[in-house]
């Protein structure tokens, strides 16, 4: 009777301990949304930097034409004149995703308006992440390690950077549905229920739909599942977490128009075809060890080894054949930079042009997930004890994570939440161990010093049970399938069946109490550091929408909104169609904001093009004025921060035009324009560099300003000051000149010397048109 | 332009001369002034009007050529009470548009209705204040950033009328004393940036003398193609006003290169009639106010704010060169008890009619008044005509609608900044809907969620194989409740090392013993329903083993308890007692161990 009434206490306790972490989930979800508000307080409601603007404009036009309509989206507006199908190139997961949300919102009547939905999409998908961490985490390792990881997470800078709001992108709800997936996958492992290996499927489908990096996925799962096969943990719940998830998910990923046939073609997908067979060989050899005699068995196994073996063979070159028939051997230019890290400086440097692309440094680690880099380890070991398959699960996710991430700065987002969980699982177990130790020493209740005395009279096994049960009655419990039954359970079971099980995996730890304490101390100074370096992440460094730049001056805060500034004279000064000519870089701000036809943009589907802009903007005025006139550019559009100091402008930019222009168009050379190996445009600068569009354009008049044309961002004077431009006019210069616009000037100019009499526009054009055909750059 | 439109106002002028015009009023005094100072084109006239025939008369034409009045704006007549009195006095004469018989072509006539009509001899004064907008030219029509904008202006020097005139003057105001040139007829003079005609004598009706003046003038033209200003009441407290502007400059367009080196360095030579800002004069306590455009904040704006005006001064993204457009859209909210008042029953808003920014003109001005959801009986009351029309507007978790009351007028200019008020019916306990509405959800999700959690939702619950599940359950948990006791009767052991009570420990055995008799008897039927079912056939046998292994579990532990309890009664020592136990604490940790690990075994089955 005794045994009933502390059940009864203590399932009281569980139902205010579940109620509790519940609120703590709640609250969670309030700061990882609200942290990323900074961005929103500090500066405005608005878009951040280059992707998210082209998010936006596809999402609107899905908004106002509707889902068919999205799916055929040939958009005009950009590649001129190639145009691009935004239905089937474009991951459609974030999009349909606030499409649904404003959709939702609107037939409730409530008017938000489109942009409101895509800026604060990211910050509510944080919050789902931390939630679907803490479930992760909790299939693995129990609620106190779920809580702490979801808490991490919450915060983690890393994923801060790409999700605050305003950075409507991709992987601010591509983390939320990989920790999704990843739990389901879990959780399927754990239960062995068809229903979420389902579920898991689905989830595998949202995010083949929101991100490209679903192929970490397809391969981390069956990595594991090999890993389990091979260390001889072979199940049926093994059989069922994985199988439905190949077949069902290949299925649903091929329904995505962009990775369409790729989900059974290419090579990043065959990893996971591999040990679907294999899984199925080692069920049926279970089976087959199931109905056999043991003798049988054995012959059987030669026999099948024998036969097996070369089965084996032949499937493998077939592969190996039709691997290697592709050019790239089937992996995409992204994949295999991530295979080998000097790929894409070597083969692609439109690839390697991207800063987000660059391995990162030390620091950028410290940076991005701060103490969370430390506790790592301590985490690893934490899953050693005992190895499960779900925590050899997130060993192996944070291991791959972390070689990845070494070779791109992006994809830390990927490390960030298997380093959240991994501390997670460290800082709760740490917290586990000292305040138990801090409870044993204390005078307690008569609880205690029953387990007391336990510990004194013997050593080798006996129970803390009740020690245990205080906090860890529900992780050790074995979830049901059915929800019914789990309740039903809950009352007997879960208070009797660890405080058996506890005694033979728990080995008693008990630390002085002094230490313990001083411990615990000096772990929640970490956590408060951490806590600390967060919102200052959040708040400086990674809050600024970098199309307004502001800085903070001896007469206070100077705000520098330049970018709006031209997109706005573009969009309302110019003609509709007309074709705005920039760097790649600006092609997406430009379309969504000015509303106006752009040559290239970042999506950098095709090279030659970009080569072809990179071409112009390193080719003299003349050569570049007929570039652009065949391209039927009326505007050039140049960013420059030569002014005021902003470091990321086109002259910076521009060894990477040179590069990738010389990599189609051989006769621009890239030595041509360096001094010595030196990147320079002072003085000492070569004469190709000098007489280049691109300098031109950047410092047309520029020495009128001081005298001197010192430039701020290079620290020197300039090499030409005085020239005039002869093909081009300045049409608009931002209030801090970071954005200059140029107009092509019409062609009778050009052709003044030559036909000084005829003064028929018409017999001007004909000359022009015959020129250029003979002339174009790339015939 | 001069010559042509100079003949082509000749040939009307014969023309209206030719006409016919039979009056009995003559106008004894006609001073003009044209204000040019601004894009919009004030003329104010004061006219002395005397009646020189005998019938009484209450009505006075005033003409204006129809291609003025295409640009006429605003018309009022108001009594002439000496200078200092406001403009703006409600006992503005009515004007109406009429077409008199016998009149010449292409003129509009407004006729005056005077509030007593004047008999012979006598006579009344009265100002008539025109406004026009458009009505001056850039000439050139195209300059670069360093030409000064050049106005033409075109007047008839004379009054039009269609009585005759005994004296009248005309003074034209210009923004700046540098004239390019002006038409040059008698008695005209200049002072400083005025022009004076006049004063002339004795014309006979419709006389036309055509002027053009060519000026200077650096005023920029901020012209609102189109201004929707939303009006939105909330009975919470609360009038928001969004004004979304379409702005262009109207004046000389830039040709050629914008320099903004040449604009920054010598800003009032080089863009000299740029529009730079504007200054919205906002009704006091106007709060929440932005200023943005469809791409964001706008960071160029100040806000000063005292107990009469709130004051908005914006600029637009880059200075307005002519041509060059913009749109953007302010928004403040407002105080309802400022604005909302009560009478005969009715509600009635009463509010500007005009844009809060001075020197804009509006083409098209649309202003929407949003009453909450369920007013009824709408009525609007206008200073002036306005086109009304109706619809609704679907906001915040509406479910109806909410009525709009959309009035447009095309011309507007700053004069058109009066009162207008709507009338409408609403119930203050309407207000209550919409949070009655959010809490009701929110409670029905509540108890979906109760009736959710409580319903058992699984399929069947007469198969074999559920009923067997529970079984198994349930024989779980006998088995792990004698465990339990298995740990109390170590526990009772412990203390009795350590308190020496044998007492206590045999009470405890005792009452183990009770319990575990029970659970047995408990575990019978169910074990022999586990047997009969076929669902459970597989674990069957696994269980049976269990049961068994269990079975000597207890014995084993039984019997060790026993030896021990012995042992401290015969007060033996602590070695001869591991010793006697040994055996058995090995048996028992090697059973305990299996049977944990069956129960394992069968769960995942």
């Amino acid at each position: 009777m005794a045994a009933l009434e502390t059940s009864r206490g203590t399932t009281l306790r569980n139902a205010f301990g579940n109620v509790f972490s519940f609120f703590i989930l709640i609250l969670i979800g309030v700061l990882a949304f609200s942290i990323r508000l900074f961005s929103v307080i500090k500066y405005e409601s608005v878009i951040h930097e280059f992707d998210p603007y082209f998010n936006y404009r596809v999402t609107q036009f899905l908004t106002k034409s509707g889902i068919y309509e999205f799916w055929n989206w040939f958009d005009d507006r950009t590649w001129y004149p190639l145009g691009r199908v935004i239905g089937g190139t474009v991951y459609p997961g974030l999009t349909l995703t606030a499409g649904t949300i404003w959709w939702l919102l609107n037939s409730l009547n409530i008017p938000l308006s489109v942009e409101t939905v895509c800026v604060f999409t990211a910050p509510i998908f944080s919050a789902f992440a931390s939630w679907a961490t803490y479930l992760l985490t909790k299939e693995v390792k129990g609620t106190g390690a779920g809580l702490t990881a979801a808490a991490l997470l919450a915060m983690v800078p890393s994923y801060i950077s790409r999700s605050v709001a305003g950075s409507y992108d991709n992987e601010a709800v591509a983390i939320f549905a990989l920790i999704f997936t990843f739990y389901l996958y879990i959780k399927t492992l754990n239960t062995g229920s068809l229903f979420y290996a389902t579920l898991n499927a689905i989830a595998y489908f949202y995010m083949v739909c929101s991100w490209g990096g679903y192929t970490f996925i397809i391969n981390l799962i069956p990595m594991h599942v090999l890993l389990c096969i091979v260390t001889g943990r072979y199940s049926s719940r093994l059989y069922v977490a994985y199988a439905p998830l190949v077949v069902l998910g290949t299925l649903l990923a091929s329904l995505v128009p962009v990775v369409g046939f790729n989900a059974v073609m290419t090579s990043e997908h065959f990893a996971s075809f591999l040990v679907f067979i294999i899984i199925h060989v080692v069920a049926l050899v279970y089976y087959i060890k199931g109905v056999l005699s043991e003798k049988m068995f054995k012959v059987a196994v030669t026999l099948i080894l024998s036969l097996g073996a070369i089965v084996c063979c032949a499937v493998i070159a077939v592969l190996i054949a039709l691997v290697a028939s592709s050019p790239t051997m089937g992996w995409s230019g992204r994949s295999l930079s991530l295979l080998d890290p000097t790929y894409a400086s070597k083969y692609i440097p439109i690839i390697a042009s991207v800063s987000e692309h660059q391995p990162p440094t030390w620091p950028s680690y410290f940076m991005d997930i701060n103490v969370l880099a430390f506790l790592v380890p301590a985490g690893i070991i934490a899953c050693f004890s005992p190895l499960s398959d779900a925590s050899s699960f997130v060993v192996l996710y944070i291991v791959t994570s972390v070689y990845f991430s070494g070779v791109m700065v992006r994809l830390m987002l990927v490390l960030a939440p298997a380093a959240c969980i991994m501390s997670g699982i460290a800082l709760s177990e740490a917290f586990e161990v000292f305040t138990r130790s801090i409870k044993f020493q204390l005078p307690g209740s008569s609880v205690h010093s029953q387990v007391d005395v336990g510990v004194k009279s013997s050593e080798n096994s006996l129970p803390q049970n009740d020690v245990a049960k205080t906090d860890k009655t529900e992780d050790t419990l074995k979830e049901r399938p059915s929800r019914k039954n789990r309740k039903k359970e809950k009352e007997p079971v879960a208070v009797e069946k660890p405080s058996v099980r506890s005694k033979i995996e728990k080995k008693l730890l008990v630390l002085p109490l002094e230490a313990s304490i001083i411990s615990i101390f000096l772990l929640v100074l970490l956590g408060a550091f951490y806590v600390v370096h967060c919102v200052w992440a959040a708040a400086e460094a990674y809050s600024a929408p970098s199309i307004v730049l502001t800085s903070h001056s001896h007469d206070g805060l100077h705000v520098f909104d330049d970018f709006r500034e031209a997109y706005a004279w573009l969009s309302h000064n110019t003609e509709v169609d007309d074709k705005v000519a920039s760097w790649w870089d600006y092609g997406y701000q430009t379309t969504a904001m000015a509303n106006r036809t752009v040559i290239v943009d970042n999506n950098t589907w095709n090279n030659t093009h970009i080569a072809t802009v990179g071409t112009a903007m390193s080719s003299p005025e003349k050569a570049a004025w007929e570039i652009f006139n065949s391209l039927d550019v009326k505007y050039v559009l140049v960013v420059f921060g030569g002014l005021v100091g902003y470091p990321s402008d086109d002259i910076n930019k521009f060894l990477w035009m040179v590069r990738i222009g010389g990599g189609v168009f051989p006769h621009i050379k890239e030595p041509d324009y360096l001094k010595d190996g030196q990147y320079r445009i002072d003085s000492e600068a070569t004469p190709t560099m000098l007489n280049c569009l691109m300098y031109k354009l950047s410092y047309y008049r520029f020495v009128e300003t001081d005298g001197k044309a010192f430039d701020r961002v290079r620290r020197t004077e300039i090499g030409k000051k005085h020239f005039k431009l002869t093909h081009f006019e300045e049409v608009f210069t931002t209030h801090h000149w970071m954005v200059r616009i140029y107009k092509l000037k019409p062609p009778k100019n050009r052709i003044r010397g030559k036909t000084k009499k005829s003064k028929s526009k018409s017999s001007g054009t004909t000359t022009k048109r015959s020129r250029s055909g003979k002339k174009n750059p790339w015939h | 332009m001069g010559m042509g439109s100079r003949l082509d106002l000749f040939l009307l002028t014969i023309a209206i001369l030719s006409g016919t015009v039979l009056s009995d009023l003559i106008l004894f005094k006609v001073d003009r002034r044209v204000d040019l100072t601004s894009q919009v084109v004030r003329v104010t006239s004061t006219l002395k009007v005397e009646n020189d025939g005998t019938n009484s008369v209450s009505e006075v034409l005033l003409a204006f050529p129809d291609n003025q009045v295409k640009h006429l704006a605003y018309l009022t007549v108001t009594p002439n009470e000496g200078k200092g009195k406001s403009k703006h006095s409600a006992n503005s004469f009515p004007v109406e548009v009429v077409h008199p018989k016998d009149m010449p072509p292409a003129l509009t006539f407004y006729s005056v209705s005077l509030p007593k009509a004047l008999g012979k001899g006598e006579s009344s004064t009265f100002d008539v204040l025109a406004v026009f907008t458009h009505t001056l030219r850039p000439f050139p029509e195209k300059i670069t950033q360093a030409d000064i904008q050049l106005l033409v202006f075109q007047d008839s020097a004379y009054f039009l009328s269609p009585y005759a005139v005994r004296v009248q003057s005309l003074s034209v105001k210009l923004p700046d004393a540098r004239i390019e040139s002006y038409t040059k007829l008698e008695n005209t003079k200049i002072h400083g940036s005025e022009i004076k005609y006049g004063p002339y004598e004795n014309l006979p009706p419709f006389s036309y003398s055509p002027i053009v003046v060519h000026f200077e003038s650096k005023q920029p033209f901020a012209v609102a193609q189109e201004l929707v200003r939303e009006i939105e009441i909330s009975h919470w407290g609360n009038v928001q006003v969004t004004e979304l502007y379409n702005l262009n400059h109207g004046g000389a367009e830039i040709k050629g290169e914008f320099s903004r080196l040449d604009y920054q360095a010598r800003p009032h030579i080089r863009g000299a009639s740029a529009l730079r800002n504007l200054v919205a004069r906002l009704p006091p306590r106007a709060r929440s106010v932005y200023y943005r455009d469809e791409i964001g904040n706008i960071s160029t704006s100040h806000l000063w704010g005292d107990s009469k005006k709130t004051e908005l001064e914006i600029e637009p993204r880059y200075p307005m060169f002519g041509g060059w457009r913009t749109s953007f859209t302010i928004g403040y909210s407002l105080p309802l008890q400022d604005f909302l008042f009560q009478s005969e029953g009715k509600r009635f808003l009463n509010i500007t009619f005009g844009c809060p920014i001075n020197d804009v003109v509006i083409d098209t001005l649309i202003v929407k008044v949003v009453l909450p959801e369920g007013s009824s009986d709408i009525s609007v009351s206008t200073p002036f005509p306005v086109k009304q029309s109706h619809e609704t507007k679907l906001s915040h978790l509406d479910v109806a609608g909410r009525p709009v009351v959309v009035l447009e007028k095309n011309n507007v200019v700053p004069e058109h900044n009066q009162y207008f008020q709507v009338y409408y019916k609403f119930n203050s306990l309407a207000l209550l809907r919409e949070p009655l509405m959010l809490i009701s959800g929110v409670f029905f999700l509540f108890v979906a969620c109760i009736v959710y959690m409580h319903a058992d939702l699984s399929i069947s619950k007469s198969s074999a194989s559920y009923l067997a599940k529970l079984q198994w359950d349930e024989v779980q948990s006998i088995i792990n409740r004698c465990l339990a006791i298995h740990d109390k009767l170590e526990v009772s052991l412990r203390d009795l090392s350590r308190t020496g009570d044998a007492q206590s420990c045999k009470a405890a055995r005792k009452a183990a013993d009770a319990s575990l008799k029970e659970l047995t008897k408990e575990l019978k039927p169910l074990l022999g329903f586990l047997q009969s079912s076929q669902q459970a056939a597989q674990i069957l046998p696994k269980v049976e083993n269990l049961v068994a292994k269990e079975k000597d579990l207890q014995d084993r532990l039984l019997a060790k308890h026993s030896t021990v309890v012995d042992c401290y009664e015969k007060k033996y020592g602590g070695k001869e007692i591991e010793n006697r136990v040994a055996q058995h604490q090995q048996k028992i940790n090697a059973l305990r161990q299996e049977v944990d690990d069956l129960l394992d075994f069968i769960d995942e089955i």
